[in-house]
């Protein structure tokens, strides 16, 4: 345990450590201070923060760019859904039966992919490809009520069940929250690690890794299972936190883009942008909302249109993302960068 | 079911597979030369099929006519884009690149949704319900005008690179951008006009669409990645790949939506692209990466 402490404070400086303790207090105490409806936008920062976690671990650290994580997404909140909703399995054994589905879902890919010389390009059409695919397929999936969607049992709870996740949206952004430090420490620990390396070597020049005796098939296999693996937990959360699961939403393309948007706009391949990056995004996007609703405008479209610009704004003028730029004027050092 | 059902569906299926490969060579002529994808096609193509709707709609003005004006803007759009967006990003990653892009198709999506509502168009012409026999066949006008002018489109394009002296230039920036530099030519016109082309094509094959399916802003996606499907399918950067990636992928949506659903269809396409990707990654005529 005190490798593990040792491992993840290595390097770390004493005033990083600070800012990092304050925004942990920060964030444990804000459902006592904010109302409602801002533990509502806080869920969707943290779940956007650790989806987009999770993809950086394929994108960031491995350099390869998946479009199309919705897939284990929203095989994690089916199979999990599928569980609770026919045999009132809870959400954390269904998440047990998620995530290896998620993970063999992503071996799949990543066999077909990486054995077959799939890149590029080609392989972030291969990523959307299969999770169309899974969309079409759900669609016309009876089991799981195909286009008509699966509901999960909604109530007025007494109390917060956390073993069968129903309850307040309080205990929901606890949960969340937990799974972002989680995903968050994961990361670190993966990338201060002799797979993080290889993965860095990788992204870097695929050519030398190998010549350097990396088997690179391999690392990657591991990049997009583990990826694959942790996405699984946000879908399952989804399902709960939504109680509803349609293959028209929760497979789309767009719920693959909103993943990526955090780390993209945050720092692509850095530990902390993804967390900034969902923050800045959604914060922005919901005050938009907010202002158009105070002018009584309806603009089914807007938030899109707003996520759109943002993306061209930072790809074309902080390719590296926020959070380089900022720490690097803050003098923080990011593990990943 | 009788022979001649399957034929006819066949039939339908290869003159909408004209129309795809339209739509896929614009993709094709833009990344065999400014080595982009545009990743934002689809959304390309709705903006034309929303053109073709609203001047339909408010004027009567026929699609297949309406194709040529249509195209122009789309290619005034393509040139501006690539000009005034795209042409510093060609020396930045590829996933930059396709990011930018991917920016570029979330915003067409969504303007449409608020110009025009999520509910779906139609364009009704007279000759909506006609249609041809011939023997046992029995083909809807509408897809022969509109795989006609598919045909037409395409071949003008192949004479414009095959004969005229921007078409042998252009060729010439795809083959060796540095050589091109050399003997003087102005390659970033040359790549904005390339993406002009590209995009008058999916214009073209926009308002050609308008008479087959239904208008929604959501189409953008799926015809992006149809596209893809096509070209992959085909041979990415080869032109004739691209048109016969189109002919084979509508016909076999047109016969998966007939044996099946037709809801479930471009699943087949999917498994197309697959099985392309595994085992023929150049695509049917595109040559081996050397």
């Amino acid at each position: 345990m005190s490798t593990f402490a040792a491992r993840l404070t290595a390097d770390v400086s004493r005033r990083t450590m600070l800012w990092l303790g304050a925004l942990f207090a920060a964030l444990v105490v804000a459902p006592w201070v904010v109302n409602d409806y801002f533990v509502t936008v806080l869920i969707l920062i943290l779940y956007l923060a650790f989806t987009g976690q999770a993809w950086n671990i394929m994108m960031g650290f491995t350099g390869q760019l998946s479009l199309g994580h919705a897939i284990y997404a929203g095989l994690g909140a089916y199979v999990a859904a599928a569980l609770f909703t026919r045999y009132g399995v809870a959400p954390w054994f269904g998440l047990l039966a998620a995530m290896p589905v998620a993970a063999a879902c992503g071996a799949v890919i990543g066999f077909l992919a990486f054995r077959f010389g799939v890149t590029g390009v080609y392989f972030a059409i291969l990523t959307i490809a299969f999770a169309e695919f899974a969309r079409i397929g759900f669609d016309h999936l009876d089991i799981v009520n195909a286009a008509a969607g699966l509901f999960l049992p909604v109530a007025q709870y007494a109390h917060n069940d956390l073993w069968r996740l129903r309850g307040s949206p309080t205990m929901f952004y606890y949960v969340i929250l937990a799974a972002t430090i989680a995903a968050f420490v994961l990361c670190r620990l993966l990338i201060t690690s002799r797979i993080g390396y290889f993965w860095l070597a990788i992204r870097e020049d695929e050519e030398a890794a190998r010549a350097v005796g990396i088997d690179t098939f391999r690392y990657k296999m591991y990049a997009v299972t583990i990826s694959a693996a942790v996405t699984s937990f946000a879908g399952v959360f989804y399902a709960f936190f939504y109680n509803n699961l349609f293959p028209e939403q929760v497979f789309n393309i767009s719920q693959s883009i909103q993943m990526i948007l955090g780390p993209v706009i945050g720092g692509v391949g850095t530990l902390f942008g993804p967390i900034l990056g969902a923050f800045v995004l959604t914060s922005l996007a919901e005050s938009l909302n907010s202002a158009l609703t105070a002018m009584g405008l309806d603009l089914p479209g807007a938030e899109q249109v707003f996520y759109g610009v943002c993306l061209l704004v930072v790809v074309a003028a902080l390719p590296e993302g926020i959070w380089p730029w900022l720490a690097q004027r803050f003098g923080i050092k990011d593990a990943a960068s | 079911m009788p022979f001649d059902v399957y034929l006819n569906v066949a039939v339908g299926g290869v003159l909408t597979g004209l129309v795809y490969g339209l739509m896929a060579l614009g993709l094709s002529v833009i990344f065999g030369v400014v080595r982009v994808v545009n990743f934002a096609h689809g959304e390309m193509m709705s903006i034309a099929m929303f053109l073709a709707v609203v001047l339909f709609s408010a004027f009567h003005l026929d699609p297949l006519i309406m194709m040529v004006p249509i195209a122009a803007v789309l290619f005034v759009f393509g040139y501006v884009l690539q000009s005034g967006l795209i042409n510093p990003f060609i020396t930045r990653p590829e996933h930059s690149q396709f990011l930018l892009l991917v920016a570029l198709a979330i915003i067409i999506v969504n303007v449409l949704l608020i110009i025009f509502g999520p509910d779906a168009r139609t364009v009704q012409t007279a000759y909506a319900f006609d249609s041809f026999q011939l023997g046992p066949l029995l083909v809807d006008a509408t897809k022969v005008y509109a795989g006609a002018a598919a045909i037409v489109f395409a071949a003008l394009l192949f004479a414009f690179f095959r004969f005229t002296l921007i078409g042998t230039a252009i060729r010439a920036c795809a083959d060796n951008y540095t050589g091109a530099l050399v003997v003087g030519l102005n390659v970033n016109r040359l790549y904005a006009l390339t993406f002009g082309i590209g995009a008058a094509c999916v214009g073209a094959a926009g308002a050609m669409m308008t008479l087959i399916v239904d208008v929604t802003p959501m189409i953008g996606p799926t015809y992006t990645l149809l596209a893809f499907v096509i070209v992959i399918t085909g041979g990415l950067g080869s032109m004739p790949g691209a048109l016969l990636g189109g002919i084979l992928i509508g016909l076999t949506e047109a016969l998966a939506g007939l044996l099946f659903t037709p809801s479930a269809k471009s699943m087949f396409a999917f498994g197309i692209l697959v099985l392309v990707l595994l085992f023929r990654p150049q695509g049917i005529l595109g040559k081996r990466p050397a």
